[in-house]
């Protein structure tokens, strides 16, 4: 009876009804669609990266001609002079990055093992939280204006140490959430294995949470040290500008983006060509410490 | 004197079977916030035994597990009122810190765990936390055998414990319980994400630690109470109060729990009724 009823119901299972034909049938209605879409992504991703590569291409071609040994050693040439470098401005904001690397590593990294671990759903943690991430939309002028405001004019002198805390504010933000992030994903099976262990909590955060987590700590670090270095508005009101080698922390410092922004307005061609091989220095400085960075932190296992 | 004392404990106590215990665990009420979820439950642990949790799900064997190591005390709600006695001392006394508890009373997780490090510094992790001084490889090359993993991974301890299967993954988790050399080693259904292979050598591997150690282990698989527990918890859930309230139905040697249990409640699990 049932074996009957299968054999009645089988011609119905055949849902083409006629042959079962498997071929591609490319200009059907939903084939054209579906490659009509693959297509337009690809062409938006060529689109999204052409700007990138525009960039590169133009400092490798008008920034690569200019940069030699004297160019990244030299003092800056003044009005008519010829030769001259930006050694000094390669030097400043190397050191201001690195102060606002020092400041703003630290204080990001507490503030965010306390945000992912410590206490997430406090008040103080959804305060912080939230004016974290309206900071990293934070107009990067009113940072150079509240340094000022605070460093410059007590401290009575444009200051190299101005200039790195203006960076460090502006850095913050984007460390505490990325680490806060990295340290949010590493798997609650890990953090409780390590209590199981006998672990402190300080313990299963410094050896287990942390190296965890490192990759992704290292990439927020590594974002805000290229959006810093890069940063022009700020150090105008905090570190302003030198044509000399730094020598104090307390005085008016050199970089790499004021230098461009001066140079490049210039009427002079010397200092136009010296622009743009700054410019490209910028990447390469921002690209090198990249690279390093993914390298130490990389995840290992 | 070993009548009187065998009689005393007969009556104080049915579900004791001798002295020699490693811990006791007291219930009288267990709380997550307002929810009881486990009470009135008298466990007594055994040296170099394994006592197998086992009962439906929602009776509260994980949550009765991991009170004798104060892993509940990571969930901020939990609350225990009772008493868990080590070696004579109340772990919930207020002198005692959960941390040093935890060394001496190990965890085997459902899920394998292992830290995203190398092979051998997972091994290593709880030594160095207990700043061991010694021969740190031997006792890397001990904990691997003891798990019964060493032949597998002697080549390639630098690699990431990550890297390995699930069933080596939760060997190498339990070589790390063991390296510390704790005294009790909790394991909480460590073989319910593992091939029937895998399990079969973790549960090879429970025999031979009972030597050294003494094993709880909650599991929901009623065979593999029978194949490695010499004790049987079982527990049930109580709704009479409109909650679910787990709590210790009956425990005795495994032989007797499946074959002439007492209980109405356990015939009933262990013949598969319900579950």
């Amino acid at each position: 009876m049932s074996a009957s009823d299968l054999t009645s119901e089988s011609p119905s299972l055949d849902i083409t009804s006629a042959s079962h034909q498997l071929h591609r049938a490319p200009f059907e209605g939903r084939a054209l669609k579906s490659g009509f879409l693959t297509g337009l992504t690809w062409i938006m991703a060529v689109l999204a990266s052409v700007p990138l590569f525009s960039v590169i291409y133009m400092l490798l071609v008008e920034g690569g001609s200019r940069l030699d040994w004297e160019a990244i050693t030299a003092l800056p040439p003044s009005a008519f002079e010829m030769g001259g470098g930006f050694g000094n401005a390669i030097i400043g904001t190397l050191v201001m990055v690195g102060i606002a690397t020092l400041i703003s590593v630290p204080i990001g990294l507490f503030a965010a093992i306390y945000l992912a671990i410590l206490d997430p759903d406090s008040k103080l943690a959804q305060t912080a939280r939230f004016l974290a991430k309206v900071l990293t939309g934070f107009p990067s002028i009113l940072a150079g204006v509240f340094v000022y405001a605070a460093m410059v004019v007590t401290m009575k002198s444009y200051s190299a140490l101005a200039g790195g805390v203006a960076l460090a504010v502006l850095m913050l933000p984007t460390i505490v959430l990325a680490a806060e992030q990295a340290m949010t994903t590493v798997p609650k099976k890990m953090k409780d294995a390590a209590f199981g262990m006998g672990c402190t909590r300080a313990q299963v955060i410094w050896q287990v949470v942390l190296p965890t987590g490192m990759p992704g700590i290292l990439t927020g670090v590594m974002l805000a040290v290229a959006g810093a270095a890069g940063e022009s508005a700020p150090l105008l009101f905090t570190a302003l500008f030198s044509n000399y080698f730094l020598s104090s922390l307390t005085e008016p410092t050199a970089s790499l983006s004021i230098l461009i922004f001066n140079f490049s307005g210039m009427p002079y061609d010397n200092q136009i060509e010296l622009a743009w091989a700054a410019s490209l220095v910028l990447v390469l400085i921002v690209l090198v410490l990249n690279i390093t960075a993914r390298f130490i932190g990389r995840q290992k296992f | 004197m070993n009548a009187i004392a065998e009689t005393a404990a007969v009556e104080a106590a049915p579900t004791t079977t001798s002295g020699n215990m490693v811990m006791d665990c007291q219930v009288q009420k267990i709380f997550y916030g307002d929810f009881l979820a486990v009470r009135d439950s008298h466990l007594p642990i055994e040296k170099n035994k394994i006592i197998g949790f086992i009962g439906p799900s929602g009776c509260g064997k994980s949550t009765v597990l991991r009170s004798l190591n104060r892993m509940n005390d990571l969930i901020p709600v939990f609350r225990f009122e009772g008493k868990v006695t080590y070696h004579g001392q109340d772990i919930y006394d207020k002198k005692v810190d959960p941390v040093v508890v935890r060394r001496y009373i190990g965890m085997v997780f459902q899920q394998p765990n292992p830290f995203s490090m190398s092979i051998y510094d997972n091994v290593a992790f709880g030594l160095r936390l207990n700043r061991f001084k010694g021969n740190m490889d031997e006792r890397v090359e001990k904990a691997l055998n003891g798990a019964a993993l060493w032949n597998e991974v002697k080549d390639k301890l630098k690699n990431s414990g990550l890297s390995l299967s699930g069933g080596q993954q939760q060997r190498l988790c339990i070589a790390r319980a063991i390296a510390t050399e704790p005294d009790v080693l909790l394991m909480d259904e460590p073989c319910s994400a593992l091939d029937p292979i895998a399990t079969r050598k973790v549960e090879e591997l429970m025999l031979e630690l009972k030597e050294n150690y003494t094993i709880a282990i909650v599991t929901h698989n009623m065979q593999q109470a029978m194949r490695v527990a010499d004790t049987t918890a079982f527990m049930g859930v109580d709704i009479s109060q409109g909650s679910r309230t787990g709590y210790l139905v009956e425990m005795g040697a495994t032989q007797r729990i499946f074959e002439d249990p007492q209980e109405d409640l356990t015939r009933k699990y262990v013949r598969g009724e319900f579950s």
